[in-house]
């Protein structure tokens, strides 16, 4: 146990300082490394819990695919540090305001927070029809049973933001050079090559 | 004391003993690719290899490491130093890692978990950071456009790697790369599955940065990409880093492929032969494939890069995954 929890503390430890450290860190670039330590982290902790299929999947998705291209757009950005911390102090008064309406509200909804008493029973009761099975058997029949229409909703909603994105981005420019694989794969030698018997002395 | 050193110091003792002999073979192994490297493709030129360091130059490798040990680590002032000497040894440490869940023979395998297929496409996927991270901080221009040139080709060519292991574990039933190799696969089912081994073998040459999709390096074009401003142990970690990328992504062919430890074609009168001994012999096959392929192809130009991995083998390996679900469905051989 007590190996565990000192696996907890130092993944939590990390992942807590890696995520102050994003929005601290002056260089975009350094901020965006430490989020993927942090995100690294908070798969650290899914496997403590036991949970290794969202433990990878969050390792493959977010560490693998979308902080690559994170760090890609950051690291493409030509931005002047010293001027986008010019004018930051500017908005401090508003930032001010709104954390604390927030901080109020969450004070306010904690305060009241209340379980119905059959609530507290099933409280981390296992669901006895996934005893035995791993949790990727566990996750895939919970998904593609009793959520199969959430969950393809949740698909078809990302398909059509993927969809958005293209067509919001994609401009066709005129006159640029592209190879088309199957013009060239349909070309002849005899469409575009004449060979000529030449006689000697009377070529141009 | 005593209980805690019974119930953890035994098995960190055995496990750490473990985790080095795998390093120790990884890396040997590593060493002496760089040896067939050179000779194959000596070989295939018409030359010699490596052939004055030792008997048959066996010690060439050897020699190498010491010549880059003993040279002067130089650091461009302009770099930024932190990221610049944490890229190597992120690069190098990734290499290492996925090899946990490799299995070498039956119960032969450092960490027998249960999603070992989605932990090594994990670590893989993130062995990009290393490049990207050497191609920013070395703040030069040739290193910058070879860290992009990689990070878009890993991550264009992870999308096709992913459908392909869907389509293994559709046919296998577990993601434990022991059951994996272990899985019944009559014939027909092999054959579902060869076009998406010829797809994965494209597909991990460029997911290794290997020719002929070797643009992040690109010698002729930007001098040597990313790792043009390393020298010394940062650029040996970096280089043995890519050799022992290059043999997991042989390894993980041969598990999720070729049957890892058992005798080829299911020839059961072989079965006598160590199980690591077939597993070494397939995972060679595939590098002898690396180094063929570098002999034969030409650099391939960056559209068609791009053009191949979106356009060919996304589409192709998306149908494949629909084919094969279908398939199995029709016919009842979903296993589990």
């Amino acid at each position: 146990m007590i190996i565990e929890a000192l696996a907890f503390y130092a993944l939590a430890g990390i992942l807590t300082l890696s995520a102050l450290l994003v929005i601290t860190v002056r260089n975009p670039v350094h901020s965006v490394l430490f989020l993927i330590l942090g995100f690294f982290n908070a798969a650290g902790l899914f496997v403590l819990l036991g949970a290794e299929f969202i433990a990878m999947i969050l390792v493959i998705v977010y560490v693998g695919a979308v902080a690559v291209l994170f760090l890609f757009v950051v690291m493409m950005l030509d931005v002047s540090f010293a001027d986008l911390r010019k004018g930051a102090m500017q908005y401090v008064p508003i930032g001010l305001v709104i954390g604390a309406i927030l901080l109020s509200e969450l004070i306010l909804v904690y305060s009241v927070w209340g379980f119905a008493p059959e609530t507290l029973d099933n409280r981390a009761a296992p669901v006895e029809k996934f005893e035995g099975l791993t949790n990727t058997e566990a996750l895939g029949n919970v998904l593609y049973t009793d959520y199969i229409f959430p969950f393809q909703l949740a698909g078809l909603i990302l398909f059509v933001a993927m969809i958005g994105a293209i067509v919001l981005t994609h401009r066709s420019r005129p006159g640029v050079r592209k190879q088309s694989v199957a013009d060239q794969q349909a070309r002849k030698a005899s469409d575009v090559l004449e060979i000529r018997k030449v006689q000697t002395g009377s070529g141009a | 004391m005593l209980d805690l050193w019974n119930t953890y110091g035994v098995w960190t003792a055995w496990t750490l003993l473990y985790i080095v002999l795998i390093i120790v073979g990884v890396l040997l192994s590593v060493a002496y690719l760089t040896y067939a490297e050179r000779k194959v493709l000596g070989g295939m030129q018409r030359r010699q290899g490596p052939i004055t360091v030792g008997p048959f130059g066996l010690l060439q490798p050897i020699a190498d490491g010491l010549k880059l040990f003993s040279k002067e680590t130089v650091i461009p002032s302009q770099a930024n130093r932190v990221v610049f000497l944490l890229a190597p040894v992120i690069l190098f440490a990734l290499s290492l890692m996925a090899w946990a869940v490799i299995p070498f023979d039956r119960d032969w395998v450092l960490a027998n978990i249960n999603v070992g297929v989605l932990y090594l496409f994990a670590v893989s996927s993130m062995g990009v950071y290393g490049v990207i991270m050497a191609g920013w901080a070395s703040n030069s221009r040739y290193a910058f456009l070879g860290g992009l040139r990689s990070a878009s080709q890993m991550v264009s060519y992870e999308v096709s790697m992913g459908l392909i292991i869907v389509c293994v574990l559709l046919c296998t039933g577990s993601l434990n790369l022991q059951d994996i190799v272990l899985a019944e696969r009559p014939v027909w089912m092999q054959a579902l599955l060869f076009p998406m081994l010829i797809v994965f073998l494209i597909s991990i040459l460029a997911e290794t940065n290997r020719a002929p999709f070797d643009l992040p390096e690109g010698e002729s074009e930007i001098t040597g990409g990313f790792m043009v401003e390393y020298s010394a142990m940062a650029f040996a970690l970096f280089f043995l880093g890519e050799y022992a990328n290059m043999i997991l992504m042989s390894a993980m062919t041969t598990v999720l492929f070729l049957g890892g430890w058992l005798p080829p074609f299911g020839m059961d009168f072989l079965a006598f032969v160590p199980g690591i001994v077939w597993f070494a012999l397939k995972t060679a096959a595939i590098l002898f494939f690396f180094i063929w392929a570098r002999a034969t192809l030409p650099r391939f130009r960056y559209d068609q890069l791009m053009r191949l991995g979106w356009k060919v083998f996304l589409p192709f390996t998306l149908i494949w995954v629909v084919l094969t679900a279908g398939v199995l469905l029709t016919f009842d051989a979903l296993p589990g």
